[in-house]
């Protein structure tokens, strides 16, 4: 009785199980659902390291869960208040079992977890506090986990977590998602710690890629799930799951046979992933119905010219300058200002990309970012300046994050 | 051939459920081997709860420590006992703080 399965089920599983019982047990006993997972996931380790793993592995610990929770449910109901909106509901026995039942079909543990996202992103939470959670109560990865990810200790996750979610403690139900009036701003907060959840994934400093490659997993998943839900499928959503697919389809080739770094340019476009790019594109598509154009549209926009052209010199530069034009009125940094100066260089030639990063306001910032110096060498380089390319590679060397970009940026010097 | 029993004390409790997911596959593919092999003749995990009995009273227990607790139990059917030894040094448990007792049973 040996079923394969998913590598990280336990953890997946962990999070819908806890957003399903934390909508019976109430916001304020989200540790007594973390409690009753823990339970049902140590029971699993004793039991099928004895009897291997069952034909349903999620089922058998959706079971055995909510088999526990009604214990909870009856031996706790006159010393403790669970979630309001059951209320007697869970008083009698003959209301208990068939609301629980319930609760745990599939669809509506997927809206609980909807609902969850929704109430780790609270105004009241800081925002990098907001993705710690995301990433633990949501998405099952322990402290230990977050903090190897954002390359953090594990005390300091600990303590953001246990104050945000004394801070959820604070109400008692999850932020319920279909008909509020709050659901803008709330959408807007679950997209940003996704795209931040992504970026760290994708761009992190971290220096294993397997990491990287689960936080950009989970990240697309949970779009994904709010890209099914009528309520939250907004342009802006579906913007947001495009730049990650079409980002995430590159992951293959960025490191070349060797395992060092490949530069967009000089990567084998025939290891990109073909289904992401045109998961991307669709997304791309749907979320072209509105009348209001995001960040997340923009960044697309550039990402599906690079992953839809089939060399790298068919790229449209004159188009991807454009976009840039458009990001940089709407996010006026000096990073999207480098991207930008570095695309005109492609259109213009390096000389026209250098004066453009020398325009930069506030370029003083770029100057502990390799990429920065990176680009500046690329491009002198280009000109025919050696001496000034190689000085810049240096630097580049010297703020490398970790020894993959260490590796890159000495390959270029010598 | 002699039978021994694999008696499983301690390891690490819990931990993240990657962690858990990863020491649960430790486990099943170490029994898949001794299966494999023929020497896997039977074994259960045991609860943490019981009775104790003697002549005089029932008490719930044991309540041992952590480290005391009888996690489980294998039967396992090898040569002599430096190859039963062999065969438990690839037991998860050993690699998360726990020991095997392996002990030959009795023959008639």
């Amino acid at each position: 009785m040996t079923t394969t399965i998913d590598e990280h089920l336990f953890r997946r599983e962990a999070g819908r199980l806890v957003a399903a019982l934390t909508r019976i047990f109430g916001t304020h006993n989200l540790a007594l659902a973390e409690d009753v997972v823990q339970d049902a996931l140590c029971r699993a380790l004793e039991v099928w390291s004895f009897h291997g793993v069952p034909e349903n592995p999620g089922g058998w610990l959706m079971t055995t869960a909510k088999n526990r929770a009604l214990d909870v449910l009856r031996r706790e109901r006159t010393a403790r208040d669970f979630a309001p909106e059951l209320g007697r509901l869970l008083e009698t026995e003959w209301t208990m079992s068939p609301t629980v039942e319930g609760l745990f079909a599939q669809h509506e543990i997927e809206d609980d977890v909807l609902r969850m996202m929704f109430t780790c992103v609270s105004p009241r939470i800081a925002e990098d506090a907001q993705v710690a959670l995301v990433l633990n109560v949501v998405s099952g990865f322990g402290a230990s986990e977050i903090a190897h990810a954002f390359l953090s200790s594990e005390a300091a996750i600990e303590k953001r977590l246990s104050r945000a979610k004394a801070t959820l403690a604070e109400s008692k139900s999850l932020f319920e998602v279909a008909g509020s009036e709050r659901i803008a701003s709330r959408l807007d907060a679950v997209q940003r710690a996704l795209y931040v959840l992504f970026s760290e994934g994708y761009h992190g400093a971290h220096p294993e890629s397997a990491v990287r490659s689960d936080l950009c997993d989970e990240a697309m998943r949970l779009v994904e799930l709010l890209a099914r839900h009528a309520t939250t499928a907004t342009p802006k959503t579906h913007a947001l799951a495009a730049l990650m697919a079409l980002h995430a389809a590159r992951l293959p080739a960025r490191l070349d046979a060797a395992g060092d770094l490949s530069p967009l340019l000089e990567q084998d476009r025939s290891r990109w992933n073909r289904e992401l790019i045109a998961t991307g594109v669709r997304y791309l598509e749907a979320s072209a119905t509105g009348d209001s154009i995001s960040v997340y549209h923009v960044e697309a926009a550039i990402a599906a010219e690079h992953t839809t052209a089939a060399r790298s010199e068919d790229t449209q530069w004159v188009r991807i300058v454009q976009h840039y034009d458009r990001l940089f009125e709407m996010q006026p940094t000096p990073v999207v200002a480098l991207n930008r100066a570095i695309a005109i260089a492609q259109r213009d030639g390096p000389s026209a990309g250098l004066d453009a990063i020398d325009a930069i306001e506030g370029k003083s910032r770029l100057e502990s970012y390799p990429f920065y110096f990176a680009a500046k060498a690329e491009l002198e380089r280009r000109r025919g300046n050696v001496a000034i390319a190689r000085e810049n590679f240096e630097r580049a060397l010297e703020h490398a994050r970790n020894p993959e970009e260490r590796r890159f940026f000495q390959s270029r010097i010598e | 051939m002699s039978e021994f029993l694999y008696v499983f004390r301690g390891g690490i409790e819990g931990g993240t459920p990657e962690q858990m997911q990863q020491q649960m596959q430790k486990w099943v593919s170490w029994m898949k081997q001794l299966g494999d092999t023929g020497n896997l003749k039977g074994g259960q995990p045991l609860e943490k709860t019981g009775r104790v009995v003697s002549q005089k009273n029932v008490t719930d227990g044991p309540y041992a420590e952590a480290k005391d607790v009888i996690g489980g139990y294998l039967l396992v059917e090898a040569k002599d006992e430096p190859h039963a030894v062999e065969l438990s040094r690839g037991c998860p448990v050993l690699a998360v703080g726990g020991t095997v007792e392996v002990r030959p049973i009795a023959k008639m």
